[in-house]
């Protein structure tokens, strides 16, 4: 899929909260061993949203950081979209807190999304549509989550805190676009194999389905019609970013599709701060802006439960080297950090019931 | 022409929680004792400050409350609110209706049921002083605000902790003589260091009790005070004055500028300066409170009152002596009535009734209530009638 | 807070939009109907700066109602770089580790929520210069 005006990245920023808590730390509250989440899932710690942040204020920040590097005004924004599967309110747009304190209100449009870990990259989508058709000439595309862990699940041990903004612009209008889109594919099915319902604090799963029926089948399609649609061979790019809900996940993908790990290892976050869910395959896009060179192709592949994936291949611009450091970059928010235990860790996700 | 306006009589309740006590009875106890000795014809004001009885009596329109609880219906009456000013704010407010010549014979005072409130309403409804849309907004409260000023100073004048423990201590040891103080026993350095943090470098001793209380002061013209009680005192000075009601927007953190300003002006009305005044009752919310207030009324040089404080100069018989009574710290803080209860003692003090709180031979007393923290004061001075 | 109450002040304490007297140049925040220098009334919009330092500070143990869950919180009086003081939490930072005079910079955090089913307010804080 490609629009008829053609799109570019104008700008992109992140946001990682500081805490973080060790795999061994949680599996010491449950009488685990660390081993298997370390050695066989490939992640270390998570990050962990401070007791006064929340999807709101995590896309504030890294929506921030991409407007520093697009060099525009909140104004110019047509669009802020913010994808999320923990945002504050259930009814109540997260977009619009965003929206507003950012400066980008009363002339925009807005809405939050829902299609777990790929809801940042279906805002994506949007803001290449808005874009692309002439509505609007810039799209700001959220994708954020401060996900609950349920107490003593394995998906305790990845659940992390942190987003990616990513802002989409017009290749005609861009002086100094940061990649270009060649084009996308969104392939999604009726797969429930992650799933809340609404009265319920913490996600289910379907455990070992959400292996090859979900994440394998959708993120491997949609990735697979892309390169057929775009002509593309895995050697044709220089870095591709699957979904991480854990390490090993993306890079049994890629060896599937036939990447190699140098290809990935640039954008494989999830061992330092866990899985960021609709955070994590932009924020893995975003660490590969932060060091990517002009002419360098991207492949960027999402997965969401319920279930679906988009791809996406961008070609890396010069603009990437001048708005770089306009910004943190994701390794620095990576290497702010502060470790917590259980119980700081039970008080921040709101665990103790006052 | 402003007429000179006498004190002719007192009445305060002590301070305490008095579960058994609703906000009229309290009131109705302290405005009997000081009508007790009088022989005025009646009164035809009654102004009487109070902060909290809306929020934790459900209570407002106290004005009307109160003259009708005395008897002195149809008589002009009404609250005045200036948080814990709400006292001096009174005070000055029934000088001004007797100095004008609107009325003879003027009751005033205040009157607080802190208790009436549980806990956390209590402190909550005595935020409000604060700016409530940029100092609460942020979770601060009373006591966190009065921390930033303590932090500040400590940080700039290197005064040491202990020094603000020893001004309690000093209140303490005055309160014990006082049989209407709420805390009527001393305490040592140490108890103030290794009580519990509120909002660092706080602690709880650092802090006036919560407590309910009741005061009131009866008013004539001086020249006719002579018919209506052997005994009186004359307010030579009064004054009021303001500053930002947000602490970061003060020009000077250091400095509480509202006292500054209002103990000049009353000052110069008195004609007097701070080395006049033998005996005064300060506002010592907190203990950074009180050192503020020593210095900005002119009793000691600026980041200097640790000097003084441990040289003697603010016990009775010192330079000045400060609070015999024990202070916000030892009497209590009944919020709306404390400016009351200064006025109350201090008048006290000039008619040789002060018992073991007498500070001997005192001619010139000084009272002063802060408002918030810092965004009003009110200072009044009295003189011993002859 | 009442949801107007919230709402009216989202400008000043979310982007923190100031204002400025035409006149002697004094920033005037929170807003005033006149200078609180000279008392013109000829007073128009003005950005504040994001980045600062700490003037003093105190550790928060015993929070006020609304706030009983964030404790212990830091409360700071910070100086923006144009000289502009203001009132604040400062956040992502050990209350051990916080100083005088540090460097810190406005980030967009959430200050207290209504309960369960009220709404949730959101301001400027301050962190440690990052």
């Amino acid at each position: 899929m490609k629009p008829v005006i053609d799109v570019a990245i104008s700008g992109w920023g992140s946001y990682i909260p500081m805490y973080r808590i060790t795999v061994e730390e949680i599996a010491r509250v449950w009488g685990k061993s660390p081993r298997h989440f370390r050695e066989e899932m490939l992640i270390d710690e998570k990050a962990v949203a401070g007791i006064d942040e929340d999807v709101a204020t995590i896309s504030v920040e890294a929506s921030k950081n991409a407007l520093g590097r697009a060099g525009l005004s909140p104004k110019e924004l047509g669009a802020v979209f913010v994808g999320s599967e923990s945002k504050p309110y259930a009814v109540k747009p997260t977009g619009t807190i965003v929206a507003e304190a950012i400066g980008a209100t009363p002339r925009v449009l807005s809405a939050d999304m829902e299609f777990a870990c790929k809801a940042g990259t279906e805002c994506l989508q949007c803001c290449i549509g808005l874009v692309g058709s002439g509505m609007i000439n810039y799209g700001l595309a959220i994708g954020a989550d401060t996900a609950q862990g349920a107490p003593a699940d394995p998906l305790e041990y990845s659940a992390g805190c942190g987003g990616t903004a990513l802002i989409v612009g017009r290749r005609d209008k861009e002086k100094e676009p940061v990649a270009l889109l060649e084009g996308s594919v969104s392939y999604v099915t009726d797969t429930p194999d992650f799933w809340r319902r609404q009265k319920c604090n913490y996600p289910s799963h379907a455990e070992a389905f959400t292996g090859e029926p979900a994440y394998f089948t959708h993120i491997i399609s949609a990735t697979k019609l892309l390169l057929e649609e775009l002509s593309l061979k895995p050697t044709d790019f220089k870095h591709a970013v699957f979904h991480q809900p854990n390490g090993k996940f993306p890079l049994r993908a890629a060896k599937i599709l036939g990447f190699k790990k140098e290809q990935i290892e640039h954008g494989l976050l999830v061992p330092y701060i866990g899985n960021l869910y609709a955070g994590s395959s932009v924020t893995g896009f975003s660490a590969i802006l932060d060091m990517a060179e002009p002419g360098d192709r991207v492949l960027l592949a999402s997965f969401g439960s319920g279930a679906g994936s988009d791809a996406f291949s961008f070609v890396v611009q010069d603009g990437v080297r001048t708005k770089r450091d306009m910004a943190p970059k994701v390794m620095d928010y990576i290497k702010r950090k502060q470790n917590i235990d259980y119980a700081i860790y039970s008080k921040f996700r709101g665990k103790i019931v006052l | 022409m402003m007429r000179r306006v006498a004190i002719l009589s007192y009445g305060l309740t002590k301070v305490d929680k008095h579960w058994r006590k609703s906000l009229r009875e309290m009131f109705g106890d302290a405005a009997k004792e000081a009508l007790k000795d009088t022989k005025i014809p009646g009164l035809e004001a009654l102004i009487v400050g109070n902060m909290c009885a809306s929020d934790l009596s459900d209570q407002n329109n106290i004005g009307a409350l109160l003259a009708d609880y005395l008897g002195i219906i149809p008589s002009t009456a009404y609250r005045v609110e200036a948080a814990c000013g709400s006292g001096g704010a009174a005070v000055l407010a029934a000088y001004a209706s007797v100095a004008s010549g609107m009325y003879d014979f003027v009751m005033t005072g205040g009157v607080e049921k802190l208790t009436d409130g549980v806990g956390r309403e209590t402190t909550f409804s005595l935020g409000k002083a604060a700016d409530a849309e940029y100092e609460l907004f942020f979770g601060s409260s009373f006591v966190s605000l009065n921390a930033l000023l303590m932090n500040h100073y400590m940080h700039v004048y290197h005064t040491p902790r202990e020094a603000f423990a020893d001004l309690a201590v000093l209140m303490h040891k005055n309160g014990a003589r006082n049989p209407y103080a709420q805390l009527p026993f001393e305490i040592t350095r140490e108890t103030v260091l290794n009580s519990e943090k509120i909002a660092d470098p706080i602690t709880l001793y650092d802090c006036a009790p919560i407590g309910d209380g009741a005061a009131a002061v009866i008013m004539c013209p001086l020249e006719e005070a002579p018919k209506y009680s052997d005994t009186f005192v004359e307010i030579s000075g009064i004054a009021g004055a303001t500053d930002t009601i947000n602490v970061s927007s003060r020009s000077d953190l250091l400095s509480l500028n509202s006292t500054v300003v209002a103990a000049n002006k009353a000052y110069k009305m008195a004609k007097v300066t701070p080395a006049d005044i033998d005996v005064a009752e300060i506002h010592d919310t907190f203990t950074i409170t009180g050192a503020l207030s020593i210095e900005d009324l002119g009793f000691s040089e600026k980041g200097k009152f640790n000097k003084l404080l441990s040289d003697g100069a603010f016990e009775p018989g010192g330079v000045v002596a400060i609070n015999p009574s024990g202070g916000l710290k030892s009497r209590g803080h009944p919020v709306g009535a404390t400016g009351a209860y200064q006025v109350a003692e201090i008048t006290m003090q000039l008619m040789d009734r002060g018992g073991r709180m007498q500070v001997p031979n005192a001619e010139v007393g000084l009272t002063q209530n802060i408002g918030g923290s810092g965004s009003s004061t009110y200072v009044s001075i009295l003189r011993r009638a002859r | 807070m009442s949801v107007p109450r919230y709402w009216r002040e989202i400008p000043e304490r979310s982007r923190l939009e100031g204002s400025k007297c035409t006149k002697c140049g004094y920033v005037i925040y929170p807003q005033r109907a006149r200078c609180a220098k000279c008392g013109s009334d000829s007073i128009e919009p003005y950005q504040l700066p994001e980045k600062g330092k700490l003037l003093t500070f105190t550790i928060v143990r015993n929070p006020p109602r609304g706030f009983e869950k964030m404790a212990p919180f830091v409360l700071g009086i910070i100086e923006l770089v144009d000289g502009t003081r203001l009132t604040t939490q400062i956040t992502d930072v050990l209350p051990g580790e916080v100083s005088i005079g540090m460097s810190v910079e406005a980030v967009f955090r959430k200050i207290s929520e209504d309960g369960d089913s009220g709404i949730i307010q959101y301001a400027i804080k301050f962190r440690p210069t990052f």
